[in-house]
């Protein structure tokens, strides 16, 4: 509030200089001292000020470095990333001499050739060999921008995952994420959006919960016949009930189908591990995620591993990197007992956009391994749930789809 | 077509003088002044979201006065209204300030006064691009007010998130209306960039060679060949996403399961509508940039009493800036999932527009080396023009990296990057050319020590604003955060927020240096000489007070090109286009 306060008064002092040059304007008028083009002191005075600009504006660009420099990112936490950051280093280093060299010229130029009626401008109208010049020049340093910068491009995304690469699928919506590893057989078992429900958030599919989910549309169906026969004929409600009902019959369809899956198929989910609000990985060893969305598009952002895809609804998308240093190295380099690597969500996706974040681990391979073995596979986790759940039915149908699995 | 109705000098009524008319200057002035109202609301936006940026969480009486109790209960902004608003501030300045506004204006004002035509080829389809934009600026206003609010969803608006009302509150009616409004503004900007390309091609007057046209008018007539263009993809990009959120189809929709339930639509793909959005989205960069750069050719070099250096390579620079726009959309979307050799081949294209871009730059210092330059506040902006456009463009070279883009995409450094070599450069222009061509449009001259102060503190700012955020973007701060406070990792940039909000703050307060002086001078401002710069184009040559046809007698003849500054041998140091060659005398353009 005191701050609103101060910059209200600023701007009062702005409209009230504003308002006396209005009056001192008026009064050089009276005396007849005005003149369409600037004064020579005019001229002289905003040409000092094109250099008083320079100095500030290069002072304000060194003082953001000195005060900000070491705030920034910390050393890339990913194998691809130290490269990255070299590019960018590079990239840095020619555009801060191009931007320091240009600004120089521009605003000395205008310092020195400050208008003086006594003199004619030059008479310059182009020289072909300038030109060449200074396109040449640009062109040689863009080739080697673009060289280097496609080649790690080309190294980051289009190299093979090796074989033995931890696979995890991170799969947003609004505003959280889950993280699914691909389990001991490495392979992420097949899902599907209409397999969603309360115990299976990233539709999975396993046999179990296929006869779950049947059951489960089901007994939903069942209640909207129930509903339909209650409501008054005509009305709207007999309409929005007859609509949900020939919805669900499609969802119906489209979910049994998922029994022409190999068995093989439907089995590869079991092994697979949920985890919310954190995930680990192990240091050293290549990290292959894919991406899905729920309902709008994420992007899955890690700044520490320079790592970045957007997740897109209806399509599956990849990145993969190797970490090199863990959480606890990180803590000892920044000198910061609480640091975490971090997963935030960088597309704009809905109100809570700005707090959609996952924390995530960095440990040695072994430590990895012991944590891996101690999660719950997703066959696991869903058992005692389902066991635990209300729905009659529901329940009724999965100790069936138990038994037969 | 040069010669004709020279006596055309009828009495008009008021509202075919000033409301529906088709003189090309009044619907110049309607364009600026309703462009003027929408930067406004756009300003007040960002100052608004700037407070809560500032000092995050913190209460402001002005939110609440803005916003009511609904949007900002207790002075504190919802964080809804938040992306509404960043959305809101996107779509007015980058649309109704920078295309609208900007081109509007001065394609109107400029085309036919310095290609020394009578009027547009057609007054009535310029009026009506002038009612499309009035009309889409009135139900964009309107979006506001709706009960849940704006489209609030960027303001590239992509699907699925602005074309299910599930997703959030500004995908219902708000969305509606934003796609009415950009349905029509495309009409307009069609009805206008379709005239100013028929009038540069067939009412230049005699001896007005392409290769005598002021850069200028090179830069509005490419502009409105990339609107023309480019316009029409953005329509079907509307139009397939108004299917999408009111006809059921799956055009940018798939596998969705939202709000707790399964959405059947399958086969769309939100990938589409980026490739139709950008392919509109990155020529658009250059339909703001090109007038700027167009008006600040003009300006730099009548000031600079010297010709504009390298003519002929900046007409072939604009030309091939003006290709490439069409060929680079893809370096928005490098971490869509799109094929990983497409975003080579789209880093490449875009790091080849960094050569004419570069060439531009060179030449504008070039022509102030050895000038003799006269410091009106046309030219100080012109020079700021400049300064953004290279401090911009620097950081350009690294966002097209596709590599490069991987850690800094939707950070805040794409955020100081595209607000400085976009936003920035074409406001600086744009001012330049209403401090310029202000006596020409109202026969007044605007206050000089007004236009300094408005300078300085607008330039000041400006800088203060997206400079710092460089910083941010680097630190790995993603744009469009209504907060940064739930992560502990960006605790140390709270400063930079706040300093950034005081710029912003002082910047937007400083407009009305501007506002006033314009609307002062308009009336009580001291009258204009004939050609008060002393500059070789020809719309100096009409009177002072504006007469329809544009030119009493006979339309001018063109003898030379446009910079004859400082021509040695000639007692002034400018020689209008209109005085015919000496013999034995280049024109400097012509060899």
């Amino acid at each position: 509030m005191t701050i609103f306060l101060i910059i209200l008064s600023i701007a009062l002092a702005v409209l009230a200089v504003g308002q006396l040059m209005r009056v001192f304007e008026a009064s050089s008028q009276l005396k007849g001292g005005t003149s369409v083009l600037p004064t020579d002191a005019e001229n002289k005075y905003q040409a000092k000020m094109m250099l008083v600009f320079l100095a500030a504006y290069f002072s304000f660009f060194a003082w953001l470095v000195a005060r900000y420099g070491d705030k920034l990112l910390p050393e890339s936490a990913s194998e691809h990333g130290v490269h990255l950051d070299n590019l960018l280093d590079f990239n840095f280093a020619i555009i801060t001499v191009v931007f320091a060299i240009t600004h120089v010229f521009l605003f000395y130029f205008a310092f020195k050739y400050v208008f003086n009626k006594d003199r004619k401008a030059y008479y310059y109208t182009h020289s072909n060999k300038l030109e060449l010049l200074w396109t040449t020049v640009p062109a040689i340093f863009l080739a080697v921008i673009v060289i280097w910068g496609l080649s790690e491009w080309i190294d980051i995304t289009m190299d093979e995952t090796p074989n033995d690469a931890v696979v995890i699928e991170l799969y947003p919506k609004q505003f959280d994420w889950t993280a699914r590893y691909a389990g001991s057989d490495s392979t992420l078992g097949a899902s599907n959006y209409m397999m969603i429900s309360g115990t299976n958030p990233l539709g999975v599919i396993t046999n179990q919960t296929l006869e779950g989910r049947i059951a489960e549309l089901e007994t939903e169906k069942a209640d909207y016949q129930i509903e339909l026969e209650k409501a008054p004929k005509g009305g709207l409600k007999e309409q929005e009930m007859i609509e949900k009902i020939e919805k669900w019959d499609r969802i119906l369809a489209k979910v049994k189908s998922f029994n022409d899956l190999d068995e093989a198929n439907r089995s590869l989910g079991n092994d697979d591990i949920i985890v919310k609000s954190e995930f680990v990985i192990p240091r050293g060893k290549e990290v292959s995620f894919k991406f899905r969305s729920r309902d709008v598009i994420h992007s899955a952002y890690m700044p520490h591993f320079r790592a970045q895809m957007n997740c897109v609804p209806g399509m599956v998308t990849e990145f993969h990197f190797k970490s090199t240093i863990t959480t606890d190295e990180m803590r000892e380099k920044t000198q910061n007992e609480e640091f975490d690597y971090i997963l935030l969500c960088n597309k704009i996706c809905g109100a809570a956009h700005y707090n959609m974040q996952m924390n995530i681990k960095v440990v040695e391979e072994e430590e990895f391994n012991k944590w891996m073995q101690e999660q719950e596979t997703f066959a696991e986790s869903i058992a005692p749930a389902e066991q635990n759940g209300t729905a009659n039915a529901n329940q009724e149908a999965n100790v069936i789809s138990m038994i037969e699995y | 077509m040069a010669t004709g109705h020279t006596d055309h000098h009828h009495e008009e009524t008021f509202i075919s003088k000033y409301i529906f008319s088709q003189d090309h200057k009044m619907i110049s002035k309607q364009f600026l002044i309703t462009g003027m109202i929408m930067a406004v609301i756009g300003m007040i936006m960002s100052s608004l979201f700037r407070l809560q940026l500032g000092w995050q969480g913190e209460s402001f009486w002005i939110l609440n006065f803005f916003l009511g109790d609904k949007w900002a209960p207790d002075g504190i902004l919802d964080p809804n209204m938040y992306l509404a608003l960043v959305t809101i501030h996107g779509t007015i300045m980058v649309f109704f300030l920078l295309t609208g506004g900007l081109s509007g204006t001065f394609a109107n004002l400029l085309i036919p006064f310095q290609i020394g035509a009578r009027d547009m080829a057609s007054g009535f389809m310029n009026m009506l691009s002038y009612w499309f934009f009035l009309a889409s600026s009135v139900i964009m206003i309107v979006s506001l007010f709706v009960e849940t609010g704006p489209a609030s969803g960027g303001w590239t608006v992509y699907p699925p998130l602005s074309a299910l009302p599930q997703a959030m509150p500004g995908s219902g009616l708000g969305m509606t209306l934003w796609l009415a409004s950009m349905s029509l503004f495309i009409v307009s900007s069609l009805l206008g960039g379709l005239n100013y390309v028929v009038t540069v091609i067939n009412l230049r007057t005699k001896g007005m060679t392409m290769t005598r046209l002021p850069l200028s008018i090179w830069a509005l007539f490419v502009t409105a060949i990339l609107g023309v263009l480019s316009f029409p993809v953005l329509f079907s990009a509307a139009l397939l996403l108004i299917f999408d959120r009111s006809f059921g189809t799956a055009f940018y929709l798939s596998d969705i399961h939202i709000a707790g339930e399964v959405m059947e639509r399958t086969g769309g793909s939100p990938i589409l509508y980026e490739h139709l959005f950008w392919f509109l989205g990155h020529p658009e960069v250059y339909i703001v940039l090109l007038p700027a750069l167009g008006i600040t050719s003009e300006v730099i070099a009548t000031n600079s009493r010297k010709p504009i250096f390298g003519y002929r390579a900046m007409i072939g620079s604009i030309l091939a800036i003006a290709f490439l726009s069409f060929i680079v959309w893809g370096h928005h979307m490098f971490l869509t999932g799109m094929n990983p050799f497409l975003g080579a081949v789209f880093t490449f294209t875009t790091l080849l527009i960094a050569i004419p871009s570069a060439v531009k730059a060179f030449n504008y210092i070039t022509t102030l080396w050895k000038g003799n330059i006269r410091f009106t506040p046309a030219m100080l902006f012109s020079i700021a023009m400049v300064s953004t456009f290279i401090s911009g463009g620097v950081t350009g070279i690294i966002l097209a990296d596709s590599a490069l883009d991987i850690n800094l995409h939707d950070t805040y450094f794409v955020v100081a990057h595209f607000h400085i070599v976009m936003g920035l450069s074409a406001v600086m222009a744009m001012y330049a050319g209403v401090y310029h061509w202000f006596p020409k449009m109202y026969g007044k001259m605007m206050n000089r020590k007004l236009g300094y102060a408005h300078f300085w503190t607008t330039f000041v700012c400006a800088y203060g604003v997206f400079f710092p955020q460089h910083f941010l973007g680097l630190a790995g701060v993603p744009r469009r955060y209504y907060s940064n406070s739930e992560f502990p990792i960006f605790d140390d940039l709270i400063s930079i927020n706040e300093m950034v909000s005081i710029f912003a703050i002082i910047g937007a307060i400083s407009q009305f240096i501007f506002i006033f002086n314009f609307f002062y001078s308009m009336f009580k401002g001291p009258r204009t000489t004939q050609n008060p710069w002393g500059s070789n184009t020809l719309e100096w040559t009409t009177p002072i007070d504006p007469i329809h046809g544009n030119w009493p007698g006979p339309l001018p003849t063109v003898h030379r090109w446009a910079y004859d500054y400082s021509k040695p041998g000639k007692p002034e140091d400018f020689v209008p286009q209109t005085v015919p060659l000496e013999d034995g005398e280049f024109d400097g353009g012509g060899h």
